[in-house]
């Protein structure tokens, strides 16, 4: 359990709160004469973000991104965990399948999008293909490592009482690998959003990375930096949500450790 | 009831690595009898409860329930392992780690939760249903297996090295509840410990183990009156004389059957 005194986590989640806001002001006023046409002053990029995305490109870029995101990212997790599941339980298969999946995991996904334009085209798919396929593989190493690691007790303890292989597996093998899966599907999800920022580089004709670049390459460079703070704030945003339910999901786990020391 | 016959088990057999654990273990124990299996460490004890369990299968020899092969974990058998901390589930709460064997017993939603109920009840821990185990202290978690083990409703309970990892008071608290639940559940039980008080405490019978490749040295019956007490029943000369007896089977040095 936390045993900092309450002063103390008020001052924490003060500064939490007061660090950024200073660094936001230092900011605009080290910015606020610039003419700098690469720089502009940081209000302006405010007044920038105010016109772009409240909320007037919503609908044509961001719910497009954020559709694609997260498509490929659930597709990415619910296989992973499936395959992941059966290449764990099985020693054997997991030992044949791994110089497979160690390769596949070698290639930087990027590289894959001329293919994937080829195969699939510069359509949606496509970009939710590549999204999955970064996605997949920090969530299926996790799952394997986490299924293969479940305590041989816990495995007899349930044999012993003839669970049915459903229960043993929902109840058993699933939780106890829990603490694994999500911290894959933390990194996946970052991977998730740098993934699709690329994936709409490339080949696209809507989505916030479209945006960036096309921003860039008229000259809105206020927009542009608009809609790099956008996907800061959409990244920040999905970590404290996926943080959130990882908390609640795993309060358990949390406990459990604490209660071992 | 328990019928342990020529009970032998090869590790990786026809391996330059094979290692003999049990070499013929042959016992039998009664209806509602209190057996315990004494041994010395790494007497391959654990192998034996797992063949009995139907858990580990053996190289040869036969296990009989009730007159049935034990192929697999029987029905009517539950089991109470040496490590609460890696038994319980700790993402379960106590009362949902006691249900969790019974969700596929028919048994109606009433009936499962009184005798979930009942059950914690009689180990103590009225009121801990809603906590998650490891909320609890080791002692008052070893109580909750033997109560998810109860409630099960088994004929024989199976018990290895309950209480090896508990403090003394604790253990002795935990002895007497093994004893109180015995009679009031009318279940069988084999008790795995290395304790040779704890095993002539509880006992009907002892069973004395040779160190692997583990043999029954020998079967000892404890006489001793019932209901039994930690202070009252350890302070008899017959008990002494029993803890001596079994202390000095354990010691005794092989002399036949040495492997080569």
């Amino acid at each position: 359990m936390n045993e900092t005194s309450r002063p103390i986590r008020v001052l924490g989640v003060g500064l939490e709160i007061a660090v950024p806001i200073a660094v936001l002001a230092v900011w605009a006023l080290l910015s606020a004469e610039s003419t700098n046409f690469y720089f502009p002053p940081l209000v302006d990029i405010f007044r920038a973000f105010g016109d772009t995305w409240l909320f007037e490109r919503v609908g044509t870029d961001v719910l497009p991104s954020l559709g694609r995101l997260f498509t490929g990212y659930a597709i990415a997790v619910v296989s992973a965990v499936v395959i992941g599941v059966a290449l764990g339980s099985s020693r054997t298969l997991g030992r044949m399948v791994d110089p497979v999946v160690q390769f596949l995991r070698a290639i930087p996904a990027p590289v894959l999008i001329p293919a994937g334009i080829l195969l699939l085209g510069v359509g949606s798919g496509m970009k939710v293909a590549l999204i999955a396929f970064v996605c997949v593989f920090p969530v299926l190493l996790n799952t394997i490592d986490g299924v293969a690691g479940v305590d041989p007790s816990l495995r007899e303890t349930a044999r012993s009482f003839q669970i049915p292989w459903r229960e043993r597996l929902f109840r058993v093998v699933l939780p106890s690998a829990s603490p694994q899966i999500f911290a894959g599907a933390r990194i996946s999800l970052s991977l998730a959003v740098i993934m699709m920022v690329v994936s709409e580089m490339v080949g696209s004709t809507n989505g916030i990375g479209y945006f960036v670049l096309q921003s860039q390459r008229t000259y809105a460079i206020t927009e542009m930096w608009a809609g790099i703070f956008l996907l800061a704030i959409l990244g920040y945003v999905l970590n404290v949500l996926f943080l959130l339910v990882e908390r609640r999901v795993l309060r358990w786990h949390r406990g459990a450790r604490a209660g071992a020391g | 009831m328990l019928r342990v016959e020529n009970l032998r088990k090869v590790y990786q057999e026809g391996t330059k690595r094979a290692f003999e654990a049990c070499a013929d273990l042959t016992f039998e124990v009664k209806e509602r009898e209190l057996v315990c299996i004494v041994g010395p460490s790494g007497a391959g004890k654990t192998t034996l409860l797992k063949m009995i369990a139907g858990l580990l299968t053996p190289t040869s020899g036969v296990v009989y329930l009730d007159d049935e092969k034990v192929t697999g974990p029987p029905e009517k058998m539950a089991l109470v392992f040496q490590d609460y901390s890696r038994s319980l589930y700790p993402w379960m709460t106590v009362e949902e780690n006691v249900a969790f064997p019974l969700k596929h017993r028919k048994l109606g939603k009433a009936e499962t939760s009184e005798l979930i109920r009942d059950t914690l009840q009689s180990v103590g821990l009225a009121g801990a249903g809603k906590k998650y185990p490891w909320q609890l202290s080791g002692g008052m978690q070893q109580r909750v297996a033997i109560a998810r083990a109860l409630a099960y409703q088994p004929e024989i309970l199976l018990m290895d090295e309950p209480f090896a990892s508990v403090d003394a008071q604790t253990r002795a608290d935990l002895e007497d509840l093994v004893l109180e639940l015995r009679a009031r559940y009318g279940v069988t039980v084999v008790f795995v410990t290395h304790d040779i008080d704890e095993s002539v405490y509880l006992s009907d019978r002892v069973i004395v183990l040779t160190p692997s490749p583990t043999r029954v040295q020998e079967i000892v019956d404890v006489p001793l009156p019932r209901p039994r007490d930690q202070v009252e029943t350890k302070e008899l000369a017959e008990f002494s004389h029993l803890r001596a007896y079994v202390w000095r089977s354990i010691k005794r040095p092989e002399t036949a059957d040495v492997p080569a």
